[in-house]
């Protein structure tokens, strides 16, 4: 056993409102300079639809994540020696059409114009080039636009399912959506970092935050191919990649992540986790419909004596173990099994998990959910949302994980049906229980910790121990003369 | 003494700039070190520059760089007039796909307004060195037949004569005027190694054929 620390997430889909503010807060952050505006650490895609950048799921195109090959596990990139002599120019390499170019309007102009007849007009410029340009797309073009020919019937996703699936789905009565919001998902089997032809990218032993060294990365472009959820973003005027930083410095500091902080929802829980590193292999090679249950299996339990005794032999403080133990992400996970990883067949075991939206399935059924329960469970293939589509994002293609994740859902909703309404018999709440596989306080639970938290229950951030890395990383008498921490050359081409 | 200077004492310049700059610029700000690559702003063209340009310009870089080296081997391998043709021929042939390939670089530059945004003066004249570089290595080996041969008994000894702190002039002195262009450029090249994008050569990626995957860092341990 080789136990480590994680620090992972959870985002509750039910509760995503769409609204964009955690981007904003990411992108106010990060990616206000010149050569990253287009970068969005943090994006909200619309699913059914295309998202950021497009078709991003789409490994035929892009070559992302890992594949099997025989007994071992390979980048889909290729082999090392073949990616070495794609250097010079990456097949893979989505470009800035596959994202969008960023624009910016002539303001000044609006007051600049000289008196005439016509209103005048702030026209659109590119950011890259500074001319004239017609606006063709954004980070988030296909917002709402379920249902559409050209964004949502083009998902990745919904191209894989059966016509008759994708009818029920763009059937006008039928449509349906919810937002997808993406961070970096730090993998414990990161592509990004296997693909790095510099080596520049690396895991944080401590807290397993995945990170960029900017004085290491020579700009090859292989993360950004390698990652198939397109988390890491070339830096087109820098010639650096970055990525998703997970707002290290704010967690050292003891605050939420910006995206965290500002989620109007409240759907985004973070904890850290404990998971054995000697098992990432095997937890990598099971067959697609199993990986789910294999990522679930490497999480270790904190109340474990065995695994405390462990963790202290592995050098992790008490304080994390600590952490662990009231980590939120561990009960959406392991404890209730209700929150699944993002496109667990690309294989890069992504430590951000998702519990999947109810809300369009529940509105399947119209006057009164709850009266319906056996229909409800029976018709979950019909669902609003074909059960299929969920499975292709969340379970690698496992419809029962979906369901047993639904039917649990469906059994708070009905026991707080019956405690706040009072409309449904205690028989039937029993029988959503036992279908559910969850006990009447596992619910209550279940509905404090989505419904009734404060932010110090949903975020709870382990001590990240900033002094060991200074008293490692550096002479401290020289520390001592600096002014802060990090780079204080300004991010810019020099030479 | 225009000889003397060009061959006998720009060399040492252009090998001190480049190993002092070089040396500086990876110490003092390895933040800088990258290929700059534009591909993310338009790929398709910069395929039909950047990949026949590396793979025809390395071969002959490590041509000219074996020939310097192992002269006694280099003689022994052109010493049969098949394999000579046959080395000649490929140079002359990677030669004009190189020249191409600095074609297709220099109109995507000149012509797309977003590579225009990331271009910058030492990128034109990284562009024209290497253009006068590759015309000039070209024209040479068509018109001045069998360098692949001659380059053994005038470079070579040139070359050591400058590893030895001993440069004789005379071996340069009497070539014409245009292998006296490509040798002073080639030294020029080298001396903008630490001011241009070139400086990704230093850090070709070759131990990456031997880690280990995953890449773990801890604060201590």
């Amino acid at each position: 056993m080789n136990i480590r620390a994680q620090v992972s997430s959870v985002f509750h889909l039910d509760k995503c409102i769409g609204c964009h503010t955690c981007s904003i807060a990411c992108k106010n952050l990060w990616t206000d300079r010149k050569g990253v505006e287009y970068m969005w650490w943090n994006n909200v895609e619309t699913k059914p639809g295309t998202g950021y950048p497009t078709q991003w799921e789409d490994q035929e195109k892009y070559h992302g994540g890992w594949e099997k090959n025989g007994r071992r596990l390979q980048l889909r990139l290729g082999g090392r020696g073949g990616l070495l002599g794609n250097i010079f120019h990456n097949p893979r390499l989505p470009t800035m059409d596959d994202y969008y170019e960023p624009f910016t309007y002539r303001y000044g102009e609006l007051i600049s114009a000289p008196a005439g007849n016509d209103q005048p007009t702030a026209r659109p410029v590119s950011m890259i080039s500074g001319r004239p340009m017609e606006i063709q797309a954004g980070p988030n073009w296909d917002d709402d636009l379920s249902g559409s020919g050209i964004y949502a019937a083009n998902d990745p996703g919904v191209l894989h399912l059966s016509p008759e699936q994708q009818a029920q789905m763009f059937a006008v009565e039928r449509l349906v959506m919810f937002y997808l919001p993406r961070i970096c998902n730090h993998c414990l089997n990161a592509a990004c970092v296997a693909g790095c032809p510099s080596g520049a990218i690396y895991k944080r032993g401590k807290d397993g935050i995945v990170l960029i060294n900017q004085d290491k990365c020579r700009g090859w472009r292989m993360c950004v191919s390698a990652c198939p959820y397109k988390k890491t973003y070339y830096g087109w005027a820098t010639g650096k990649s970055e990525k998703c930083v997970l707002c290290y410095p704010r967690l050292e500091a003891g605050e939420a992540p910006a995206c965290f902080h500002s989620c109007v929802g409240r759907i985004r829980y973070l904890g850290v986790l404990l998971y054995d590193a000697d098992r990432i292999e095997t937890a990598t090679m099971q067959d697609d419909k199993d990986l789910v249950a294999a990522q679930r299996q490497i999480i270790l339990d904190p109340f474990d004596p065995q695994v405390q005794a462990e963790a202290r032999k592995a050098g992790i403080p008490e304080q994390v173990v600590e952490a662990a133990q009231r980590s939120p992400v561990y009960l959406f996970v392991k404890k209730w099994q209700i929150a699944l990883p993002l496109h667990p067949e690309f294989r890069t075991l992504p430590m951000l998990f998702y519990v999947p939206p109810l809300l369009p399935v529940v509105s399947e059924e119209h006057l009164g959910t709850q009266r319906l329960v056996d229909d409800y469970f029976t018709t979950l293939e019909n669902a609003r949302l074909p059960v299929q589509y969920l499975a292709g994002l969340f379970a690698g293609g496992n419809t029962e994980e979906i369901k047993a994740v639904y039917r649990k859902l469906m059994a708070v909703r009905i026991q707080r049906r019956r405690i706040t309404v009072g409309d449904v018999s205690e028989s039937e709440v029993a029988k959503a229980r036992e279908l559910g596989k969850v006990s009447a306080e596992e619910i209550e639970a279940i509905f404090r910790m989505t419904a009734l938290t404060s932010i110090k229950q949903r975020i709870v951030i382990p001590p990240m121990l900033r002094e060991q890395a200074i008293e490692a990383g550096m002479d401290p008498e020289r520390y001592k003369q600096e002014m802060g921490f990090g780079s204080r050359r300004p991010p810019k081409r020099r030479w | 003494m225009t000889d003397l200077i060009l061959f006998g004492v720009l060399p040492y310049i252009a090998v001190t700039v480049a190993v002092c700059g070089s040396v500086y610029r990876y110490a003092v700000d390895r933040y800088s070190l990258s290929s700059q690559s534009s591909q993310f702003l338009e790929s398709r063209t910069l395929f039909w520059g950047t990949v026949p340009w590396h793979y025809t310009i390395v071969p002959i870089l490590l041509a000219h760089l074996l020939a310097f080296l192992f002269p006694a081997a280099w003689g022994t391998l052109l010493g049969r007039p098949l394999r000579l043709y046959l080395l000649e021929i490929s140079g002359m042939a990677l030669g004009l796909v190189a020249g191409v390939a600095m074609v297709v670089f220099l109109v995507r530059r000149a012509g797309n307004p977003r590579i225009g945004a990331v271009t910058t003066v030492i990128d034109w004249v990284l562009l024209a060195v290497l253009l006068l570089q590759v015309a000039t290595g070209v024209y040479i080996a068509v018109t001045l037949r069998w360098g692949s041969l001659w380059y053994l008994h005038t470079t070579t000894p040139w070359l050591w004569s400058l590893v030895q702190l001993d440069p004789q002039v005379s071996y340069m002195a009497v070539m014409p005027a245009i292998v006296k262009v490509h040798a002073v450029n080639a030294f020029f090249l080298l001396a903008l190694v630490p001011f241009s994008r070139l400086i990704h050569m230093i850090s070709v990626p070759l131990a990456y054929l031997g880690r280990s995957a995953q890449v773990v860092v801890w604060y201590r341990r």
